[in-house]
């Protein structure tokens, strides 16, 4: 008999999370069902959105919902759905390009995984003791500092006595009017680009031919 | 005190991050689909997002990357959606001209 309160429950729901986000990103990957893809992809940034909570980065975590799970995803199922003809929904890809694949991916696993963990601080569970024991009070709330941080005012660091790493703090103003206008121009450019072309044939066709002038079609 | 699961660490977070990661290169690589390759690349980038926060935790280390972390965080994710947005509409594009979407057939500018 297992007693309940003496279970971690935050390491509970990491592995239950770490589990879901691993195993449904498999699926996206073993599936050659695109309409499946996309549903175990939105399974698997939900779980990582939960992952975000554990970590203590609530706001992140609720911008993941809205803007991946939210918007990214629904894009993607919109781009599945207007391309579905039943011989794309399940291509299937060569057993060379698969071989190929996962050595080279597993030999890149082998080595993130020896990086994650060869560093001792990384995994000292006395770290992750010192940390929240340092912590006065257990709550976060990073929707505020992260606002101004983003306003240029760092007021997570005012307590920086080095003056040096003080200078170094900037906050993030820059590059945040330069992600809006980068965002801007993207939306522009994707809407230019995905528009309907069929009106600008329809005019065309509505127009008298003139002879001569219809050399440049097809 | 009695606990029968491992403390969370920073390097489970980051495990997390590689498998997601490999995931995503993987699925990039071998998806003919190029909604597919999208997808694969959205998994590589919530891969790298996981390490940020991790990095950034302060439930997780002393000496944490603090706010900065989450602040990249919320960078790639927002990129992610622009990128998202242009990627699909080349791909609706790419839909409209050739009335295929697999990408082995996307080769007119091949050398």
């Amino acid at each position: 008999m297992i007693n309940l309160l003496a279970v971690s429950w935050g390491d509970f729901y990491f592995i239950i999370f770490a589990g879901v986000a691993c195993i449904f990103a498999l699926g996206v990957l073993l599936t050659s069902n695109v309409v499946r893809m996309a549903f175990y992809l939105i399974i698997s940034l939900g779980a990582t959105a939960g992952l975000f909570f554990l970590a203590g980065a609530e706001f992140v975590g609720a911008m993941q919902l809205m803007i991946y799970v939210g918007g990214t995803l629904v894009l993607l199922i919109f781009g599945v759905m207007l391309t579905a003809q039943s011989r794309f929904i399940s291509m299937k890809t060569h057993p060379r390009d698969w071989l190929l694949a996962v050595i080279v991916g597993g030999s890149l696993l082998m080595v993130l995984l020896t990086a994650a963990f060869g560093v001792p601080e990384w995994h000292n569970e006395q770290q992750v003791q010192a940390a929240v024991s340092s912590l006065e009070t257990a709550d976060s709330k990073t929707a505020t500092p992260l606002g101004l941080a983003l306003t240029g005012v760092r007021v997570d660091k005012l307590d920086q006595m080095d003056q040096q790493l003080k200078e170094g703090m900037s906050g993030y103003l820059l590059p945040f009017v330069i992600v809006s206008i980068h965002l801007l121009v993207v939306l522009i450019g994707a809407a230019y680009m995905a528009r309907a072309k069929r009106m600008v044939r329809f005019v065309r066709e509505e127009e008298p031919e003139a002879p001569g002038e219809n050399q440049d079609q097809e | 005190m009695f606990t029968i699961l491992a403390t969370t660490t920073v390097s489970m977070y980051l495990a997390v991050g590689a498998v997601m990661f490999v995931v995503g290169a993987i699925c990039m690589a071998t998806k003919r689909n190029a909604i597919g390759v999208l997808m694969g690349i959205e998994l590589v980038l919530n891969g790298a997002n996981i390490n940020f926060i991790a990095f950034g935790s302060q439930y997780l280390r002393p000496n944490s990357l603090g706010l900065d972390g989450q602040l990249i965080a919320l960078f790639v994710i927002v990129l992610a959606a622009a990128e998202a947005a242009v990627a699909l509409a080349i791909a609706l594009n790419f839909y409209n001209n050739h009335t295929s979407i697999d990408v082995d057939r996307a080769d007119e500018l091949k050398g």
